[in-house]
């Protein structure tokens, strides 16, 4: 008896979640896969073929002969959705690299900072991380509008006459990328810098180099494994960004997540979105390949 | 009552051809992979035999304690507990317990609990399990500390709770994974002979793996040294060390000074062995030295006398050298004595009287000698 | 080392006043008189009242609630599963694909996963609503529940469970008696976690969602799209400030007994 309940609690153990991601990740995934190759229908679902138990295996072939490329095709005559992918791939690495920009002196200070508060700080850089993103990307409306809070900074201290158009630009979109992501950057570059141990820049300096020129030498090179971390945290859910795009930028940002979005709730199209959402998805993986390719070789040394 | 030195002496099953092994490793054979952890091992343990698995690091001992516990299977071979045998059977339905490394006492749980789990899961009555633990806490001496949490003990505290936990069940077979080697100094030596009290008292057969030759000669009725995933040599601690069977067992064991030579002789129980130009040695026969061919002596530094004075038959068994270091330890000195081949010899002297007066110095020359069955010879 | 310092303070004082700064304007221009979000009019508490009378946005509040406590219980059952197959049960048939699919969602955009799962209720004919969006977001919180237990499940001792066997109890029973209660700690910050992300989801739920089931952030989006009101101000006012307590009471707790672990085991090597 409790042979068998041990065998069976096992089973059940993989069984369980694998059955549930199998329902409700694989299968959506060929469903998005099958109706990219379907055409737009006015129907409900607005898409042809709808492939039915009860037509058997001929109204299966049959229905295999509709599907086509068609969608596919599409997306590389219409230059929207190539300008759209090229867009997502610039805003995400332009805000990237802000973010590493201005995530770095942080992390390092952060990692530099006395023993005692350091988990203080960490926590502080977390928080924000479990508070509304929608809340957070929200906020800088009021901020960056031009009557908004920013103009009004600025204006007071005499810096500038007229508020800048900063709202519903690519401006805005990069700093509430930056704003957003900010922590997912912080953190890898925090715990690689933390763990660098601290006399290698004091042999530095004993051997005649001066503080910024070990900072290039030594303290950077030995960060980069948190660099590039931090760079895909941030890059790969940036590409797919729609709240963003959506709520900061204007109607000449282009990014695909919105296009997609537009695509499926306002045009009604679901094959090319799905088609779209295929070649997001195949856009993505590379970096990630990067990713894992760094990370395998991080993990041989 | 008879002294625990006198009952050991007495205790020798492995000498007995009718005493029936306890434990049997037979032809057991451990893979991960490529890499082959234990290699077609045998191995007896008798029932109230304390016996030490020793060996560097990676040399498959605990692989050898883990398959006994079952928590991994041999890749071949058998394993055999009082008759029975242990290969198919799950760790939670074998009659041993084991004392880890670590430990491994149950965080969230106090010292009662923990000493507790193991009854807990035979299903004994609560007021039963209330008696044996309170019994144990009394053998490890921790009956203050029963409501407490494993980090709230000291070092010494939380490996005495590991070792009531794991005799709690009262076990056929008690196994000690490096039991030792988390305490300091002065708390190992008490330590190990209040394990052997505790083996003498509770009749039970403990299989301990540690890397500390001095932990395995001090506890253990017999010790197995293990090189690669093979026995070297099973013995007594005494045997291990005055007669070991190979070159491996010399050296890893104690220091040692070891000569090569090639066997000129071997006749009337002596075996002559040529070293170098003035020395030759003469040594006893025993079990493992070769009849002729290549050969090398081995002997300890205690063994090893220097004089400033020529011995009677210079040349067999006596060398003359220089001395090239000296440690003075206190209660003994080492003298690091080269001779004219370039080898250096140890040897170590007792300061049983306080020769302050005209000791033996740098750069001296002095002989060294030893007699006929100071040492061992071996295979090359 | 001393001269950096002052370059290290600056840097971590603009840090932190970029990230707080923007929440800390929205915080008090909730307590704004004026219509205008952008100047000050006097305090006032009236958009609290708003809210609390706003029937649209309190039953959105409850739909979100229900969801986030639904399908961040359900994903820490199953997240805790799949962390444990992924470190227990080294070999199994198909586990590539599993920890694939358990990986895939972190960095899967939402907008996919959301129009994925939407084509698949579409497909089995569901209709979309209160469980669609529970269900959705479950997948999507598990995985992060997975990575939060795996972790604790590959930093332990796996020898205390090697003990437990040991001392007699079968693998279910370590798993109850001495797995799962080290491992606590981890399966409820891997809860917290799955719950602030169900709270927070805007494009998955609204992919999922059907008539009749609007979220609290679906709810928020539709009325910032139309322009910044004090209104929502105080709505993400409190929700801020919800989760700002929930993570500092749960910080503390943690310090404490760190600090509490600490002493004790002080006092037990100075005996």
């Amino acid at each position: 008896m409790t042979k068998l309940s041990n065998a069976l609690f096992n089973r059940l153990v993989i069984a369980i979640p694998y059955i549930w991601l199998i329902i409700f990740f694989m299968v959506p995934f060929f469903i998005v896969l099958r109706i990219s190759f379907s055409q737009t229908a006015i129907a409900m679902p607005p898409y042809l073929p709808v492939f039915s138990l009860s037509d058997g295996w001929q109204g299966f072939w049959d229905n295999i002969g509709q599907l086509s490329f068609d969608n596919y095709i599409w997306l590389t005559e219409d230059a929207l959705y190539i300008n759209a992918y090229i867009s997502s791939l610039t805003i995400a690495f332009i805000s990237t690299c802000l973010t590493l920009l201005i995530g770095y002196p942080i992390a390092y200070g952060m990692a530099r900072a006395p023993t005692s508060i350091r988990p203080t700080l960490l926590m502080l850089v977390i928080l924000p991380f479990w508070t509304s993103f929608l809340i957070r990307v929200y906020a800088w409306i009021a901020i960056l509008k031009p009557e908004g809070f920013l103009n009004q900074f600025l204006q007071a201290i005499g810096i500038i006459d007229d508020p800048l158009i900063i709202l519903n630009t690519n401006i805005a979109v990069y700093i509430g990328i930056v704003y957003s992501y900010l922590p997912f950057m912080v953190l890898p570059l925090y715990s690689t810098l933390e763990k660098m141990d601290e006399s290698l820049i004091e042999a530095a300096g004993d051997l005649g180099c001066p503080p910024l020129k070990a900072f290039w030498t030594i303290t950077f090179p030995l960060s980069l494994p948190g660099v590039i971390a931090g760079f895909l945290l941030v890059f790969i859910p940036t590409v797919g960004e729609f709240v963003i795009p959506d709520l900061l930028g204007g109607s000449s940002t282009l990014m695909i997540g919105k296009t997609l979005w537009t695509e499926f709730n306002a045009n009604r199209d679901w094959p090319v979105s799905a088609a779209v959402a295929i070649i997001l998805l195949l856009v993505l993986v590379i970096p990630i390949a990067i990713f894992q390719n760094a990370q395998a070789k991080a993990a041989q040394q | 009552m008879k002294s625990l030195g006198s009952i050991r002496r007495s205790f020798a099953p492995w000498n007995d051809s009718s005493a029936k092994p306890y434990i049997s490793f037979k032809n057991v054979t451990k893979r991960f992979g490529d890499f082959t952890a234990v290699d077609d091992l045998s191995l007896d343990i008798y029932n109230r035999e304390f016996f030490a698995l020793l060996g560097a690091s990676g040399c498959g001992k605990s692989t050898l304690l883990r398959m006994l516990a079952g928590f991994e299977t041999p890749t071949s071979g058998q394993i055999i507990l009082d008759g029975q045998d242990l290969s198919q059977t799950p760790p939670y339905r074998r009659p041993v317990n084991m004392m880890f490394q670590s430990y491994a006492l149950f965080p969230h749980m106090t010292v009662e609990k923990n000493i507790g789990f193991g009854l807990k899961q035979d299903g004994m009555p609560k007021d039963q399990i209330a008696y044996r633990v309170a019994q144990m806490l009394k053998l490890v001496k921790l009956e203050k500390f029963a409501s407490r949490k494993p980090h709230q003990l000291s070092g010494g505290q939380r490996q005495r709770v590991a070792l009531a936990r794991s005799l709690a069940k009262q076990p056929k077979v008690l196994l000690l994974d490096e039991p030792l080697g988390a305490l300091d100094k002065k708390l190992r030596e008490e330590t190990q002979f209040e394990l052997m009290d505790l083996q003498q008292d509770l009749g039970l057969t403990f299989v301990v793996v540690t890397h500390d030759q001095e932990e395995a000669m001090t506890m253990a009725d017999r010790i197995a040294v293990m090189s690669a995933g093979k026995v070297v040599q099973v013995a007594t601690p005494a045997e291990i060390y005055e007669a070991p069977n190979s070159r491996f067992v010399a050296d890893f064991i104690g220091d040692v000074n070891i000569f090569d030579g090639n066997v000129v002789s071997s006749e009337g129980g002596k075996t002559q062995i040529a070293v170098s130009e003035d020395l030759t040695i003469v040594a006893e026969q025993n079990g493992s030295g070769p009849a002729s061919g290549a050969a090398a002596f081995a002997i300890r530094p205690e063994k090893v006398r220097i004089a400033r004075e020529a011995p009677a038959n210079p040349g067999f068994n006596a060398v003359k050298g220089e001395i090239w270091d000296i440690g003075y330890l206190g209660d003994m000195t080492i003298y690091i004595v080269k001779l004219a081949s370039g080898q250096t010899v140890r040897a170590s002297r007792l300061n049983a009287s306080r020769e302050l007066e005209n000791p033996i110095g740098y750069d001296e020359e002095v002989w060294v000698s030893f007699d006929d069955n100071a040492g061992v010879v071996l295979k090359d | 080392m001393n001269r950096m310092s002052r370059f290290n303070v600056t840097a971590i004082a603009l840090g932190f006043a970029f990230l707080y700064l923007p929440i800390l304007l929205l915080i008090i221009y909730s307590f704004n008189e004026s219509k205008l979000v952008t100047v000050w009019a006097g305090f006032s508490t009236k958009w609290y009242r708003e809210v609390w009378n706003n029937q649209g946005l309190m039953d959105a509040a409850w739909v979100t609630i229900r969801v986030g406590l639904l399908a961040a219980t359900v994903a820490t059952v199953l997240g805790t599963l799949a962390a444990l197959a992924l470190t227990r049960f080294t070999k199994f048939r198909g586990r590539t694909l599993f920890s694939g699919m358990v990986y895939a969602p972190l960095v899967m955009p939402d907008v996919i996963i959301g129009l994925s799962l939407l084509l698949l209720f579409v497909a089995a004919g569901f209709d979309r609503g209160f469980w669609t969006i529970t269900m959705a977001h479950i997948t999507l919180t598990m995985c992060f529940v997975t990575v939060v237990v795996q972790s604790r499940l590959l930093s332990m001792d796996r020898s205390i469970e090697e003990a437990a066997m040991d001392l007699g109890a079968t693998p279910l029973k370590t798993f109850l008696q001495v797995t799962l209660p080290v491992i606590a700690p981890a399966v409820v910050s891997g809860w917290m976690l799955a719950f602030t992300l169900s709270l927070d989801d805007l494009v998955i739920a609204n992919f999922t969602s059907g008539p009749g089931a609007t979220t609290l952030p679906m709810k928020i989006y539709s009325q910032v799209r139309l322009g910044v009101t004090p209104e929502i101000n105080a709505v993400s006012t409190i929700l801020v400030a919800i989760v700002a307590t929930g993570v500092i009471i749960a910080s503390v707790l943690t310090k404490r007994r760190e600090v509490q672990r600490r002493r004790d085991e002080q006092a037990a090597f100075a005996q």
